[in-house]
């Protein structure tokens, strides 16, 4: 099947099979950054944004992406890199595997939330899951990266 | 110090977050390798009667169907462990007898995945179905064997199929009856510990191709490069200088990935067919048919007297191994050599690991010690109560210090004890009451109507390394412009190891750590390093790395005596620069680029390589506020307070997230997390909706603090971190109920449910 869509602000065209995810999609194009923990839509780890909201790709139909805007980490270069020291300084990312789709949800969680605080981030955030951190030290950087009093 | 002890972020962090191309799936992706998927067993114990797979080979897009009458009959184990393994030869790659629910049936490689996937429904299989064994407690001589036929050991290990026992093992310092039966205070009490998964998140995957010397290139998420290359190599019966390994950034691992558990299965597809071949394993499958931390049953006797001087420590211990003996001996041992030697007294360890339809025990973080820990650090708890004394003080009294020998210590010799050389765990303690306000809470306090809060505590110990059997090697390399090549097999899986030896090298040699490489991916370019395993990274490897270093300035000093034309002894080595006199000097820069010219000749690389005679233990003492609501019975870690003693802390940054991680794996193991079975022995637990793990609305405030000793055998003083810290929750935890509620659970997790019909 094909359809075409915005991946990153270019458009394509996408073949894809029937019933696929576009988690597998973006992989195949080449978009690693986007990882997959689960088979359940449980672990966040496939985070992606949809018209700039975040959404689980692995959960999300290819088929339904005509005409979407679709972004991957791949694109937020800046906004990434600004976010990574944070985390980094904290030693919060261990083995990395689900940073990239922690930090999609982080950067639209700062968008979206206007007087964040330690409670409103653990809602949002909590379907983003770590094994290796402890999530005490993602907190740490958000804190800091987001300003929270 | 420049680098040592210095919160110094991860060297691969940044480029891990921003998701670059890192990990096995990310590097192998582009060369149409064949998918591979696995048929496997939907019965807890039997045979193939029949198997036909003419309907599947006919897929289109179908490359190989293979069953056990396709491959090598070598019986091996998978267990990464250094040649002699302890763990019993007990697997092949397939096998017609079906030992659990999940259990490899047959192999399928097609051109994508939904080819193999049809072509898995259409593999006919006739089963003979057996009666499994499933409870761990009447596994031991029952009629129904899970092994037929006695597998193969290195050496004896208490192995014996005919009664389904894995390992057997008994161990006594002293007379234990003769002294308990003199002792005024005796407990004696059942633990209970469950199956914990890893559960980390980047799942079991290899890929596996020839390369263009005709070489079985391997690229695999793993902990143990080296071991894994040694399976393949005598399971697929190729020399080991034919098999090339490559291992990426892998995304978690706990002890998972130091069982081979997948590599095999591409491998032996790319050997059958020329071709390359990826596999990478559902979250269910890595539930289902890796590896999960053993169960066990632990029956622990302390003996002590009125004045709270425990003379007696008696731990038997039924572990369920599985289907397979991954692993079953040596985690079986650690329960007792990481628990007997923290008090001074006569001792003994025995029992079982058996062997049970079930998916198999593997290694996972703790091995042994998380399960040992749980037994006797609740039963000390019991005998402070019993004895009418602060459980913080009976440790106090009790444990062991630093200077005194202990014949459980890993390193003994018969009549020989080994010394700790190391510990501050007495100040761990101390401090651990301070910051808790252990004094004035202790042992519980009513927070409104229906709530109450409780505070328990446990102590706890690991290694560093495996003493006199596994040794680590680092290699540096000067580069013609000044810069070195650090190579290393220690098997960075997220810990940071690749950062520490960069910091130690970049702290010998005086430079900054961006002027050092650390090539830690292609096992053909590295020296040995049995692997990430028996916390052994800083200890083992970093001390390496310190002798490689130390030996790379001296090589320097010595070159550039050479081209300056002085001795060796009249060159001073300073941060990047060698000089003799006011005129006779050079950069490291200068030296490296003449050492590769036809000038000089002689290009430095240096080794070092280390092994203890010891494993000198870190130290934990935790802290546990947990309130409980006594309506619903549900439990909350509102503070968790951990003091460690790992010797100098040589990056607070890694070791801090260390401790976090395994505390908050801790708390999973002591109030939720549990593998658990239909009754007919299906894994029922198989996704992250059935098996919860910790999500960040269930972790309440972790406190670490550091209260540093002194290794003398250590790099700069440092002990390991990485395993320790997972043990203490549950214990604390339980105790903290037990104060909060009067319901002392001694069977894990002590979920919402138990504590409600404990409480009435
Ligand atoms: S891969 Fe787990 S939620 Fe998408
Ligand atoms: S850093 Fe490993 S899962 Fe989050």
């Amino acid at each position: 099947m094909q359809l075409e869509t915005t991946i990153n602000g270019n458009k394509i065209v996408l073949d894809f099979a029937g019933g696929e995810f576009l988690a597998e999609t973006l992989r195949r194009y080449g978009y690693l950054s986007v990882k997959e923990g689960c088979d359940t839509g449980s672990c966040g780890l496939c985070t992606v944004w949809l018209d700039g909201a975040p959404v689980l790709s692995c959960t999300t139909l290819t088929a339904r992406m005509e005409d979407h805007e679709i972004t991957t980490i791949e694109a937020l270069n800046v906004e990434a890199e600004e976010f990574a020291q944070f985390l980094v300084a904290e030693g919060a990312e261990q083995c990395g595997f689900c940073a990239p789709g922690f930090t999609m949800t982080v950067l639209a969680m700062r968008r979206e939330l206007k007087h964040p605080t330690v409670e409103s981030i653990n809602h949002y955030l909590a379907g983003n899951l770590c094994r290796c951190s402890g999530y005490k030290g993602q907190m740490r950087a958000i804190v800091k990266y987001m300003g929270v009093e | 110090m420049k680098y040592i002890g210095k919160r110094i972020p991860k060297i691969d962090g940044v480029g891990l977050v921003k998701g670059v191309p890192a990990y096995t799936s990310d590097l192998a992706i582009n060369n149409n390798a064949l998918i591979v998927k696995i048929l496997r067993s939907p019965h807890a114990s039997a045979r193939i009667i029949h198997i036909d797979t003419t309907d599947a080979m006919a897929v289109p897009g179908v490359e190989c169907v293979l069953t056990y009458k396709d491959v090598p009959e070598t019986a091996f184990t998978l267990a990464g462990q250094s040649f002699p393994e302890p763990s019993p030869y007990d697997r092949r790659i397939l096998d017609p007898v079906l030992r659990y629910v999940g259990d490899e049936v047959a192999i399928v490689a097609a051109s994508n995945e939904r080819v193999a996937l049809r072509a898995l429904a259409k593999i006919k299989v006739e089963y003979e179905v057996f009666t499994p064994v499933l409870d761990v407690e009447s596994a031991l001589d029952n009629e129904l064997k899970v092994h037929a036929t006695q597998p193969h050991t290195n050496f004896d290990v208490g192995c014996d199929a005919s009664r389904n026992v894995a390992a057997a093992h008994s161990l006594e310092f002293g007379d234990v009856e003769a002294e308990l039966s003199r002792c005024e205070v005796v407990i004696e009490q059942t633990y209970r510990t469950q199956a914990q998964a890893h559960a980390m998140m980047e799942t079991y995957r290899a890929s596996t191709s020839i390369d263009v010397h005709g070489r079985l290139q391997v690229m695999t998420s793993t902990q143990i490069p080296y071991h894994v290359r040694r399976h393949l190599s005598v399971i697929l019966g190729l020399p080991k200088s034919k098999i090339k390994i490559l291992k990426p950034r892998v995304g978690g691992s706990f002890g998972g990935k130091q069982t081979a558990s997948v590599e095999i299965f591409p491998a032996i597809v790319t050997m059958k067919t020329g071709k390359a071949a990826h596999l990478v394993y559902t979250r269910q499958e890595t539930f289902c048919c890796t590896t999960s931390r053993h169960a066990m049953v632990l029956t622990v006797r302390l003996g002590a007297d009125k004045q709270g001087n425990i003379k007696v420590v008696d731990i038997h211990t039924l572990s369920d191994t599985g289907a397979y003996g991954e692993h079953a001996p040596t985690v079986f041992w650690v329960v007792g050599q990481k628990t007997l030697p923290l008090y001074s007294a006569i001792c003994r360890y025995h029992g079982h690991a058996v062997y049970t339809n079930k998916a198999p025990g593997g290694a996972l973080r703790g091995y042994g010690a998380t399960q040992g820990t749980f037994a006797l650090e609740s039963a000390v708890n019991e005998l402070a109560e019993k004895l009418g004394m602060d459980p913080a003080e009976l440790r106090l009294k009790n444990l062991i210090k630093e200077n005194d020998a202990h014949e459980a210590l890993c390193g003994s010799l018969p009549g020989r004890p080994a010394v700790l050389a190391s510990s501050s765990l007495d100040r761990c303690i101390k401090k651990g009451m301070e910051l808790i306000n252990w004094k004035n809470s202790f042992p519980a306090k009513d927070i409104g109507a229906n709530k109450r809060r409780g505070y328990g505590m446990a102590v706890t110990m690991q290694g560093s390394g495996i003493a006199q059997i596994d040794t680590g090697s680092v290699t540096i390399k000067l580069n013609e412009d000044g810069f070195f090549t650090v190579s290393h097999a220690a098997s960075d899986m997220g810990q940071g190891s690749d950062t520490m030896i960069c910091q130690i090298a970049a702290e010998v040699l005086e430079v900054e750590m961006d002027q050092i490489i650390v090539a830690s991916f292609d096992l053909d370019t590295l020296p040995y390093d049995p692997g990430a395993y028996a916390s052994s990274g800083t200890y083992v490897a970093g001390k390496a790395a310190v002798i490689a270093a130390e030996q790379m300035v001296a090589q320097m000093r010595g070159a550039a005596a050479r081209i300056l034309d002085v001795s060796a002894e009249a060159v001073a080595y300073d941060s990047g620069l060698l000089s003799a006199s006011a005129d006779k000097k050079m950069s490291i820069s200068e030296l490296a680029t003449t050492l590769c010219s036809f000038a000089g000749m002689d290009q430095l690389i240096s080794k070092g390589t280390y092994g203890g005679e010891t494993s000198p233990p870190p130290f934990i003492a935790g802290f546990a506020e947990v309130e409980v609501d006594l309506e619903t019975g549900e439990s909350k870690v509102i503070d968790y307070v951990a003091v460690v003693d790992c010797g100098t802390v040589i990056n607070e940054n890694l070791a801090r997230i260390q401790v976090e991680g395994g505390i908050v794996m801790g708390i999973g193991l002591g109030l939720f997390e549990e593998v658990r079975y239909s009754g007919k022995g299906r894994l029922t637990t198989n996704s992250f909706m059935e098996y919860k793990i910790p999500s960040r609305l269930d972790i309440g405030e972790i406190r670490v603090a550091f209260e540093e000793s002194h290794e003398p055998t250590g790099p700069y003083g440092a002990k390991s971190i990485g395993e320790v810290v997972c043990n203490t929750p549950a214990p604390a935890i339980t105790e903290a109920i037990y104060n909060a509620t009067g319901m002392r659970c001694r069977n894990l997790p002590v979920t919402a449910e138990k504590i409600l019909m404990g409480i009435e």
